[in-house]
């Protein structure tokens, strides 16, 4: 029986929230990747129709809320991204997968660069190198997080 | 796309300035808390269980239990420091109104991470539990920081090491009054605005000093770490180390600070002695009227029972 993908979609940002809140040892805090930057781009390449600037916009108020940053600052680095994703939404599609995490890596690092610029303007800048170490994370895991939403996608024949 | 660039600019500007902004954060305050217990409860009942595993029921309840205790009659002891420090100072007017107690309460953390350049917390207690914003939090070592926004079963608290937070303190030793303010890249505390004269050293013990209203008086805010005096800046660099564990505690205390009654209730007393030693005088004076007095305190009395 083919599910409706939108309730995947829901379900997948409702996990990647989760993921983003679930609290891990001290050692990690810098290395949490952006997990839901990484499943708005899976959705934004998979399925531009249903999540695009719109859903991410969204996304982001509610990542604001949860994490008391100002109101409209995660979302406004969301946007900016996955616009860039969705210009090049079909070109994404055809590459390997190292081309793939090579701009995701830079997606996310744009991603941290304009949440970095913001919380410069507020005088609140997060200290260190250690801060851009989840760019990498995120690229890393970004092979894993694509492989696991496409079988997910297939086992629910979510179209 | 430019639109969605335009509102989110616009609200981040207007955040925390007007109030409809705020409307909106806490309206969806409310409709995520589910999700944010849906991450905290698991994990404390992982901890609950391992708890249970490892040792005897009771235990555990009574180790909890005597924790509790133990955080309560700790915060106690803080003021201990600020009244000795007080007494050789011999305010004693001011140390009166430093005993009188607030109501207190427990909260717990939610077990929830939020962006590690974010200094706030998320507390299980509400506006349903009398929370209010600007209220004070302590945990059993110092000052934590102060409620900032408010749900029905939930608030935030903006820590003090937040760059945003400003704390009137004290120092115990020669009783300077200053503002600590959080300094993001320490994620410490420092003084701000001391002169290059001002006697303060290193191992300095700094208490709130109650000024600004928020804060009750004589908690511990932390210990002054280093102080470097550069001749050519106008101020002193004062380097305060917190000494609540910000990032540690699980479990912390809610304040209700005693209001501006006691204040009144001070001054009234001030009256009672300064009229009681009229009385005196007039006793030594005449015993004739000690004695009508005593008469009369006894028809009282007797009137009374």
């Amino acid at each position: 029986m083919p599910t409706d993908s939108r309730f995947l979609i829901f379900m997948s940002f409702i996990v990647a929230l989760i993921l983003t809140m679930l609290p891990m040892p001290d050692w990690t805090i810098w290395l949490r990747p952006a997990w839901v930057l990484l499943i708005l781009i899976y959705w934004t390449i998979e399925n531009p129709y249903l999540v695009n600037i719109g859903v991410a916009w969204f996304v982001g108020i509610i990542l604001d809320v949860l994490n008391g940053t100002l109101l409209g600052e995660h979302a406004l680095a969301l946007i900016v991204v996955i616009f860039l994703v969705a210009r090049m939404q079909t070109r994404l599609r055809m590459f390997s997968m190292l081309q793939q995490i090579l701009i995701v890596f830079f997606m996310v690092l744009l991603y941290q660069f304009i949440i970095f610029c913001i919380q410069g303007f507020l005088g609140a800048l997060p200290h260190g190198w250690w801060y851009w170490a989840s760019s990498l994370t995120s690229m890393f895991l970004w092979p894993w997080v694509y492989s696991i939403m496409r079988d997910s996608r297939r086992r629910f024949r979510a179209i | 796309m430019l639109f969605l660039v335009v509102i989110s600019i616009t609200l981040m500007a207007l955040d925390t300035k007007v109030a409809a902004v705020d409307r909106i954060r806490n309206a969806l305050t409310v409709t995520l808390l589910p999700l944010q217990y849906l991450v905290s409860e698991p994990v404390q009942l992982i901890g609950k269980i391992n708890n249970i595993i490892t040792s005897h029921d009771n235990l555990v309840r009574e180790n909890i239990d005597l924790r509790a205790k133990q955080l309560l009659l700790k915060a106690q002891v803080q003021r201990l420091l600020a009244i000795e420090s007080e007494n050789n100072q011999l305010k004693a007017l001011v140390s009166s109104s430093t005993q009188i107690q607030g109501k207190v309460l427990i909260a717990q953390l939610l077990a929830i991470d939020s962006d590690p350049f974010i200094h706030q917390m998320v507390l299980n207690k509400g506006t349903q539990d009398g929370v209010y914003i600007g209220q004070p939090v302590l945990d059993a070592n110092g000052v934590m920081g102060k409620i900032i926004q408010i749900a029905p079963y939930s608030s935030r608290v903006l820590l003090i090491n937040d760059p945003h937070s400003g704390l009137p303190i004290q120092m115990t030793r020669t009783g300077l009054r200053a503002i600590a303010m959080g300094d993001g890249y320490t994620g410490k505390l420092k003084v701000i605005n001391v002169t290059q004269t001002t006697d303060v050293r290193k191992g300095d013990v700094l208490v709130t000093s109650g000024l600004g209203d928020f804060f009750p008086e004589g908690y511990p805010v932390g210990v002054v770490s280093s102080v470097i005096k550069d001749p050519g800046l106008q101020f002193a660099t004062v380097n305060v180390e917190p000494s609540a564990r910000l990032d540690r505690a699980r479990q912390v205390l809610l304040v209700w600070p005693a209001t501006r009654k006691p204040i009144e209730q001070e001054t009234k007393s001030i009256e009672n002695t300064v009229t009681d030693t009229d009385n005196l005088t007039k006793e030594s004076k005449s015993s004739k009227k000690k004695k009508k007095n005593l008469d009369d305190q006894g028809v009282a009395s007797t009137h009374a029972n």
